[in-house]
């Protein structure tokens, strides 16, 4: 979506299509305590989740409006027993859905159940940074739960989607999670590094990779693509901090992407909760539709009237969008600031020093940097760069 | 890709959806995390692409239902991108 047509005289306003992206985020439940979830810190102290009434009345309403890829995530979907109600009413909506877990409360019952519901697609992933992947690599407990859950999305004829974050803690052993996907019989392998948001934002300092890490995993990751050939399709995305433009963050906010929390507030990306002077809507109140068109929160980043510069003068605001509103906010303290992963952003510097530090503390011995575990017990505002002066 | 003839029968390659939406007034195709929107004869093409008419069949049918005539080449042509792209599926 780019910005308003020159054409457009009557109107400057930028031309709206509709929510085709829908997440559901239908739970901060979750049995694990990720160092690197982009739930918001302080996801304890939202409010009520929404009802399955409430969940069914909001397919209707987005489907209407055009949504047609509908993503059901978390905390952990599978905490909700009524996740084959949604998924049913989704799939009689038209909807093509896809399930993005970490397997924990996958039985054979319930994979049938979702099966039969018209479920289309499910992307397991491997979530706890330290416990889960420690017991994966060293194959105990977890993994065996993993391969369990791998066999039974396999066996009800799903393609087998992998998905493993990474982090400095973890990057060092890319061969040995590939092996383990391949044995599990992974078709789809997506290594994602940790994109910093949420707890993840408050560990940073602790999982940003230095760039010899980066750049081991990729060659191993490149020559296992050369082994593996066809049979495994492998993705590595590189952490934007190593980049030199930012990413074209949902294609702009208020483009193509709708989310909605446990509680029913309407976000026009994942973490949109931090940007100060956003009003978020809440289905509980306000229709689908009025959200998606009227509201100031979905308003408020499209089109480019927002953009500072360098953004509003560069011929790539098109493409990346001035990049991503809440790492913009995080890093600088602004969100109408360019995304500081840019290089021409006059903040760029605070991602190559942040990148520099990860060089330096490579070296210190782990149990040295102490990680905050998403726990409901610990629940923390959004502190930013500046504010922390970190 | 020499392997399509004209009694192949293609099919939509599985995890990968057809379907119409009246949103976009056009054929999408979805597959997980993404979708494409197919213009008029990439629809026309992948919306009979059943796995039981054969390419032959697929070409005489647009032919009638839409007037046309030497369609032949360019639906082999985008057969043949929409195999590469995993879109489609060769039935044995």
């Amino acid at each position: 979506m780019n910005a308003a047509a020159a054409s457009d005289i009557a109107d400057t306003r930028p031309r709206v299509g509709p929510p085709l992206w829908l997440l559901l985020e239908l739970t901060y439940r979750c049995p694990l305590h990720c160092v690197f979830c982009y739930n918001p810190t302080d996801f304890a102290r939202t409010g009520p989740e929404l009802a399955t009434a409430d969940w069914l009345r909001v397919l209707g309403e987005a489907r209407e409006l055009g949504a047609v890829q509908l993503g059901l995530s978390g905390g952990e979907p599978l905490a909700r027993d009524d996740l084959e109600v949604i998924v049913a009413e989704a799939h009689r909506l038209g909807f093509y859905i896809n399930l993005i877990t970490s397997g924990i409360g996958l039985s054979e019952a319930r994979i049938r159940a979702l099966k039969l519901a018209g479920l289309d697609h499910i992307q397991l992933s491997f979530q706890d940074s330290t416990r889960e992947m420690n017991d994966f690599l060293s194959s105990t407990r977890t993994f065996e739960l993993k391969s369990k859950v791998a066999a039974l999305i396999r066996e009800h004829g799903y393609p087998m989607v992998l998905n493993v974050v990474l982090h400095r803690h973890n990057i060092d052993h890319v061969g040995e999670i590939l092996d383990m996907a391949e044995r599990m019989g992974a078709q789809y392998v997506e290594l994602a590094n940790t994109q910093y948001y949420g707890w993840a934002w408050l560990n940073r300092e602790q999982l940003l990779p230095s760039r010899e890490q980066l750049q081991r995993a990729e060659a191993v990751t490149n020559s296992f693509r050369e082994r593996a050939g066809t049979r495994m399709k492998i993705y590595f995305v590189v952490p934007d901090y190593f980049e030199k433009r930012p990413k074209p963050c949902m294609s702009g906010l208020g483009s193509v992407f709708l989310a909605l929390a446990p509680d029913g507030t309407a976000m026009p990306c994942h973490a949109a909760r931090m940007l100060p002077g956003l009003t978020l809507p809440n289905v509980r109140d306000s229709a689908v539709r009025s959200i998606w068109y009227d509201s100031q929160a979905f308003n408020r980043f499209r089109g480019d009237a927002w953009m500072k510069e360098p953004c509003r003068s560069c011929p790539e605001k098109g493409k990346d969008f001035g990049g991503c509103r809440c790492q913009a906010y995080l890093l600088t303290g602004d969100a109408d600031n360019a995304d500081p992963v840019c290089d021409l952003s006059p903040h760029h510097d605070l991602v190559t020093a942040a990148v520099a530090r990860a060089q330096q503390s490579a070296t210190v011995p782990k149990r040295e940097q102490a990680l905050v575990f998403r726990d409901h017990r610990v629940s923390i505002p959004v502190v930013t760069e500046r504010s922390s002066n970190r | 890709m020499s392997i399509v003839s004209d009694t192949s029968r293609l099919v939509i390659a599985p995890g990968m959806r057809l379907q119409w939406e009246a949103a976009q007034d056009a054929h999408v195709l979805l597959y997980p995390e993404g979708m494409v929107k197919l213009n008029g004869s990439a629809g026309a093409i992948m919306s009979r692409c059943d796995g039981v008419r054969s390419v032959a069949d697929v070409i005489t049918d647009i032919e009638k239902s839409f007037g046309l005539s030497g369609i032949g080449a360019d639906v082999h042509a985008f057969v043949a991108l929409a195999l590469e792209r995993h879109w489609l599926e060769l039935r044995e």
